[in-house]
């Protein structure tokens, strides 16, 4: 029941993304890019956040590894196929993230939010400081590569974000979060929510709590890197703005505004996020407190987001209809 | 020697500022069990208010001398904006640690919006006044006597919160409902007005911070964070909650910023951290914190 349900989510949330570019005009095409790249990212910053409970304040570092990634990548090795590119920097970030994991993932709660708010600095200030190594503030080109094979030279970049890479990143997404689906589904999956909700209990019936932690902590950063790559390839530069904490807290503020206890939750929650800030950004240049008055109401009143609202409306209209 | 005492006054003297700000955020989290990312934003409120309030002192032709006093007072005053806050964090107590980090960074976009509304997008400092109380000099350099006055005011600040909670009445009953809230509350202890007046307390010590630097540094829209994460390593250096940890711990990050601001600036918040995380990994809990039961 649960899964056909969650077919029919994809598949209308899919036919009706695919169908976006043709009936809207591009810039909304253009604008829907950065949220596949957040879309992917949160789907492993939830992995860590709805079902390890471990909230973490440092996700943009996982977004900055792939976008320095596939700037090192494309602009330093040269390596033409944007595939390889997606392989080598999940990979990478992977590798990476395992130390950064083995130190986090002893911690919860407060101290793991800190803890990777504070590595998330570090990398920050190393990317913005290390000038002659990182480009600093103004970052690292990141070169268009042929994608699946195709040479896209012959695109202008409009052309190219609203029409062949905006399916790319919607295909992206679909494996992504099939990807996602099998591991939250998994046993392995299932371990992480009975830590979450009871660590104690879970040790006692033999699970291996900081192995579990650590192993979604590293899928994390892998799902981090890819949407990273994403969004560095639309603005063609790696900078170090992709990294600042902002991004970190952009990210909670998708899985909370969207619900981080559905699956879907954070992509509905990058969804609305992308679209509401691109109309607060026009309307004010005080979008920051509006947001930030939209998350603390909707901490206090409502930690269940719009997809738990969601929810609800079709609950009630489902009894409504089965009483008549 | 003369590089090494520059070094040395230059740390005490953020040290004493950070110890001002983490103080209060482990007042707040001793008692209210609440960690307060906001507290990098009074800090910054507290530094454009003390630029304001010194500019209006400047019109009024209030002497130059006043300086101290007057960006004391202006911290003070500030903390008006404690109880409302504590107001809006009540829902949320006893509650998941990730909401109260959430709800607390809601404050800090909130309040970088209402800085940028106030004083506008770009940093601001005042120009004249850091010498006004003048020099000391020793040997070939010069420190001014405003940066010991900010040290003498920290020392000062740490004692009377060391007295209070220690001897008085109230600062027993504080830590009593550290301890155990509940019972607390069985005892008669008003423990609403207590965390209102503890969250206050913890704004005042922020945001008197923030005045505090008024003189020395530019204020700006990133200082706010750059303050919570070095805040965040001093309480953990420290230990969570206590405040021999967090004086401790201030001069531990400030001295180790002052050396490597004047070796090798790249490596300041690397250093800083290279020593949290192998506080973390000695002793998880910090030099002075307590395992949690």
């Amino acid at each position: 029941m649960r899964q056909s349900k969650s077919i029919v989510i994809v598949a209308v949330g899919a036919g009706a993304l695919a169908i976006f570019p043709l009936v809207l005009p591009p810039y909304y095409a253009v604008l829907m890019i950065p949220f596949f790249g957040y879309s992917i990212a949160l789907l492993g910053f939830n992995l860590l956040f709805g079902y390890g409970g471990l909230l973490s304040f440092g996700h943009a570092m996982f977004i900055g590894f792939g976008a320095y990634g596939a700037a090192i990548m494309t602009g330093i090795l040269g390596v033409k196929q944007f595939e390889i590119v997606l392989l080598a920097i999940v990979l990478g970030s992977m590798v990476v993230s395992l130390p950064i994991g083995l130190l986090c993932v002893r911690y919860v709660g407060i101290f793991f939010g800190m803890l990777t708010l504070a590595f998330g600095m570090l990398f920050h200030s190393f990317l913005f400081k290390f000038y002659h190594l990182t480009g600093g503030d103004s970052g690292m080109r990141i070169v268009r590569t042929k994608i699946l094979g195709l040479d896209l030279s012959g695109y202008n970049k409009i052309e190219l974000l609203a029409g062949p890479f905006y399916y790319y990143c919607l295909a992206l997404l679909l494996v992504a979060g099939f990807i996602m689906w099998r591991i939250v589904h998994s046993p392995f999956g299932l371990h992480l929510q009975a830590i979450r909700d009871n660590m104690r209990k879970a040790e006692y019936l033999g699970v291996h709590i900081r192995a579990v932690r650590l192993a979604a902590f590293i899928i994390s950063a892998g799902f981090g890197a890819l949407g990273g790559a994403v969004l560095g390839f639309r603005i063609g530069l790696a900078d170090p703005e992709l990294v600042y904490w902002p991004q970190s807290g952009q990210l909670v503020f998708m899985a909370v505004l969207g619900g981080f206890s559905n699956f879907f939750g954070p992509i509905v929650g990058a969804f609305v996020f992308t679209l509401l800030q691109d109309q607060l950004q026009s309307l004010t240049q005080y979008w920051r407190f509006v947001l930030g008055a939209i998350l603390a109401v909707l901490v206090i009143a409502w930690p269940g987001g719009l997809a738990a609202l969601g929810e609800n409306l079709a609950r009630r209209l489902w009894r409504t209809l089965a009483v008549r | 020697m003369s590089a090494f005492a520059n070094i040395l006054i230059g740390g005490v003297f953020h040290a004493a500022v950070l110890f001002l700000v983490a103080a209060g955020l482990q007042l707040v989290f001793g008692v209210q069990k609440i960690i307060n990312l906001a507290c990098g934003s009074f800090y910054a409120l507290g530094a454009y208010f003390g630029i304001t309030s010194l500019a209006f002192a400047a019109q009024l032709g209030i002497p130059g001398w006043m300086m101290l006093p007057i960006l004391l007072l202006s911290g003070l005053v500030l903390g008006f904006i404690g109880p409302p806050i504590e107001r809006l964090l009540r829902p949320i107590y006893g509650r998941d640690e990730s909401l109260h980090l959430l709800l607390t960074f809601a404050l800090v976009l909130m309040f970088e919006d209402v800085i940028r509304f106030v004083w506008g997008p770009n940093p601001r400092s005042v120009d004249s006044g850091y010498l006004v109380y003048g020099t000391i000099s020793f040997g070939d350099f010069a420190v001014p006597v405003y940066n010991f006055l900010v040290i003498a005011a920290a020392i000062m600040v740490a004692a009377a919160l060391g007295t209070f909670l220690q001897r008085t009445n109230y600062g027993r009953l504080l830590r009593a409902t550290a301890e155990n809230r509940g019972m607390a509350e069985a005892l008669g202890v008003d423990v609403r007005r207590m965390y209102a007046t503890v969250f206050t307390a913890g704004v005042v010590l922020g945001t008197t911070g923030g005045a505090l630097i008024v003189p020395t540094a530019a204020a700006s829209l990133d200082m706010a964070i750059e303050f919570v994460i070095q805040a965040f390593a001093v309480v953990v250096i420290g230990g969570l909650g206590s405040m021999r940890g967090a004086l401790i711990g201030a001069l531990i990050v400030g001295l180790i910023g002052a050396v490597s601001i004047a070796t090798y600036p790249e490596l300041e918040i690397l250093a800083t951290y290279a020593i949290v995380i192998s506080v973390l990994l000695l002793r998880p809990f910090g030099l002075f914190g307590r395992r949690p039961a």
